[in-house]
């Protein structure tokens, strides 16, 4: 059945397969079409994916769709002239949630091509070292003279090419690092390699008795799968990422001469009108020359409640649009938008954060310079003794491998792996190499209000005590407009059980509310001066019915789920909370109280905000800040470590270090101790390689370190290592 | 000793088969989709005309 999985071209010839450029150019050739992928997040069974690859076979224009369940991703190969937009709806009306999302951005990791490189270089070593240590245990158990020598040499035969192949990525490395005349973790691993190498080749021919060829590749193959684990851990992430960033899709409505077309955002100019729809994001910067609306810029600025918007105001790219169609001409677009003005700076903020080195660094700095002085001092001393060349390089290379890093380069990439694995599961995706590392050193916390505690959607306080005549008028009002807080009040009223009432003639009226007709009355909902109501200090939409005193509706912002858990225990576990937001002084003062948060700070600038954060980290805190809008992205990039949560702007997403994927923050406490786990697992494995360096490094400067010895030692260091890290899951 | 005349070939080859089923594997994108193949494998939908 193998032989026949791939399509004609391959005809299971072996050549064809070893070389797939070909076949991909051939591939290439054929005339372009829509490559449309598809997030289908609730997909997870077999007859998922049958009925969405045959509900989508049958569907006119598509080529083939294939669904990836790992992935929760389908491919489609379609006419150009299907849209994704089209196959999403499709998809949805078969009864699976979908979402479109950006080939371009995906394709970029569409296959793995590094990871494939490591793993094939880790299956050939780990083929090479099973075969030669094979051979290897029939000369310790006894093999002698002539038969120790064949083996020795059919141990070569296979190390050499081996060696070759699967060393790169090391001598790569300890290259590169060679020439800017640095050390790093490579450079004692090749050098160990190398030498095990030559040594043994030099003992083989002289008929000598040790050769380390096993110790050579067992340690190349142990290394490889650390790397391997690291490569994976990554991946993951940076895929997840990407997903993220796949799922808006950038494309604007640009209105020409009174037509309309769909562009993608990257095509837009200056100068050029954009149409932003009730419920859109505007795409570049500009003023508005037509129409009247409402903006709700909370993701730039913090504040809640929407503004008013009207020819000749400037509008900058990611404010939502709310009530009324606007058209805007664009003055900046694509990378010259404040919200990538904002993600460059953010760029530079991120240049001091690498100056943190992680822990496997920092031991690497140590121990390439000790091991190779540890090792031409063995060297020296031994030839001084003896004045035998050939003893003296035995035991200098015998020291080197001895001591080569397996369980230090096995100690970080199976620990992060592991932390970040559990951590995924719960809902977060580690995105920086050293944020678990800096994550366990956090001693304050800082969140952002709007969109990080809460969840920005407002909910009718005390829905309850409104009378219910009004509250029914308001309902029919509320109904069919998009603005959140009549969403929020339709929501309310719908819960209490009320049915609208029978209000005629419903308008809305951009920019100020909706107004009807009920019993010969004309009513209206919307802003406090216009239904002649007092506006309050609270976030309110008034109801007015002619010759009737305004009803005032006052909301609250609803709380994100698990804030309050995770504020209480992050609270228990001895951490400083603080709250910033760019919102008015009312709204985050109660919302500090009802979480129980004595630090807090509002109507904060998006400077304010980084400078409070650069204060506190100069008392001496280490800070984690939690936020996810654009007035948020300095102070993430400022703080020590940074969580934004996947509902964030790309900008923030791209400034933080971790991501949470679902919308419940209580994982980040928990975060917080799986990263102080993780960091005592490093520091545990560093410990257990020094114990057994100790141990085992006299007994190789002592020349009593047989071949035996070194693979025992090495393997045993290296599992201890693996199983360590396990106990995380 | 003979033996070894044979078995030491024999285990090479085996080694060499497994290795070389590996990386076919590998290059023909079957560890793309883990979870959906295993799932493929109960669909009798997929017998006759396998997709890449």
């Amino acid at each position: 059945m193998t032989a026949t999985m791939r399509p004609p071209s391959a005809s299971a010839c072996p050549a064809c397969v070893a070389a797939p450029a070909a076949e991909a150019l051939a591939e290439s050739a054929a005339p372009t079409e829509a490559q449309i992928a598809l997030s289908l997040p609730t997909i997870h069974c077999a007859a998922c994916i049958s009925k969405v690859e045959k509900g989508l076979a049958a569907h006119p224009g598509v080529r083939s769709a294939r669904v990836n369940l790992t992935l929760k991703r389908a491919s489609i190969e379609a006419e150009p002239d299907v849209t994704a937009q089209e196959m999403a709806e499709y998809v949805e009306s078969l009864g699976y949630e979908a979402h479109e999302l950006d080939a371009g951005t995906l394709n970029a990791t569409a296959t793995d091509k590094a990871g494939r490189d490591l793993l094939m270089r880790l299956a050939v070593a780990g083929f090479a070292s099973m075969n030669v240590m094979l051979l290897s245990v029939s000369v310790w158990s006894g093999a002698e003279a002539a038969t120790r020598d064949m083996f020795h040499w059919i141990s070569a035969a296979i190390a050499l090419p081996t060696i070759a192949f699967s060393g790169q990525p090391f001598f790569r490395n300890a290259w590169g690092a060679l020439r800017q005349a640095r050390l790093n973790m490579d450079v004692p691993i090749t050098l160990a390699i190398l030498l095990a190498v030559v040594t043994s080749l030099w003992e083989t021919a002289l008929s000598g008795e040790h050769a380390y060829f096993d110790a050579a590749l067992t340690l190349t193959f142990f290394l490889l799968a650390g790397r391997y684990l690291d490569h994976r851990t990554r991946a993951i992430a940076r895929s997840a990422a990407e997903e993220l960033t796949a799922l808006e899709v950038p494309r604007a409505l640009r209105v020409n001469g009174g037509i309309e077309e769909q562009v993608n955002v990257a095509e837009l100019a200056v100068g050029d009108r954009v149409l932003v729809r009730p419920g859109g994001r505007m795409p570049v910067d500009g003023v508005i020359i037509e129409g009247m609306s409402e903006l709700d810029r909370s993701l730039l600025t913090g504040e809640t409640l929407p503004v008013l918007a009207q020819p000749g105001q400037e509008v900058s790219a990611g404010e939502v649009n709310l009530t009324g169609p606007l058209t805007v001409q664009a003055r900046a677009v694509g990378r010259d938008t404040s919200l990538h003005q904002m993600a460059d700076l953010v760029a530079i903020a991120e240049s001091g954060r690498s100056r943190y080195t992680s822990l496997a660094d920092k031991a690497a700095k140590l121990y390439a310079p000790g091991v190779h002085i540890l090792s031409a001092l063995a060297f020296v001393g031994w030839y001084l003794y003896t004045f035998d060349l050939r003893t003296a390089l035995n035991i200098a290379a015998a020291v080197l491998i001895i001591t080569c890093p397996c369980a230090l380069g096995l100690a970080v990439p199976a620990v992060t792996t592991a932390a970040s694995g559990r951590l995924f599961r719960r809902g977060m995706l580690i995105k920086h190499e050293t944020a678990l590392e800096r994550l366990a050193e956090v001693d304050a916390v800082v969140f952002d209000k709007t969109g990080t505690l809460t969840s920005g959607a407002p909910e009718l306080e005390h829905p309850g005590t409104y009378p219910k005549q009004p509250m029914r008028v308001a309902y029919a009002l509320a109904q069919g407009s998009s603005h959140p807080l009549a969403r929020a009040l339709a929501r309310a009223a719908e819960a209490r059980g009320l049915t609208p009432a029978r209000v005629s003639e419903i308008t809305e009226v951009p920019g100020y509310g909706a107004k009807g007709m009920w019993n010969g009355q004309e009513v209206r909902l919307g802003r406090a001066s216009w239904t002649g109501a007092t506006p309050g200090a609270q976030t309110a939409a008034h109801l007015s019915i002619e010759g009737q005193a305004p009803v005032s509706f006052t909301f609250v912002d609803q709380l994100r789920d698990g804030a309050e858990e995770a504020v209480a225990a992050l609270q228990a576990a001895g951490k400083k909370t603080y709250l910033m937001s760019g919102d008015t002084t009312p709204a985050v003062e109660a919302l500090a109280k009802r979480l129980g948060i004595t630090h807090w700070m509002a109507e904060a600038l998006p400077a304010d905000k980084s400078a409070r954060i650069q204060a506190l980290t100069e008392e001496g805190a280490r800070v984690l800040m939690v936020g996810d809008g654009l007035n948020d992205t300095a102070a993430l990039a400022a703080a020590h470590v940074s969580i934004s949560p996947a509902s964030a702007l790309d900008a923030a997403r791209v400034a933080s270090d971790i991501v949470l994927l679902g919308g419940d923050l209580s994982p980040i406490s928990e975060a917080c101790d799986t990263a102080r786990s993780a960091t005592r697992r490093i520091r545990e494995n560093f410990r257990i390689a020094t114990v057994y360096n100790v141990i085992a490094v006299p007994l190789a400067v002592a020349g009593l370190c047989s071949p035996l010895i070194a693979a025992l030692a090495m393997s045993a260091s290296s599992i201890t290592v693996s199983l360590n890290a396990l106990r995380l899951r | 000793m003979n033996v070894l005349a044979y078995l030491i070939p024999i285990s090479l080859f085996l080694g060499t088969v497994g290795l070389i089923a590996f990386v076919y594997t590998v290059r023909s994108n079957q560890y793309d989709d883990p979870e959906g193949d295993a799932r493929r494998i109960l669909n009798t939908d997929y017998d006759d005309k396998p997709k890449r």
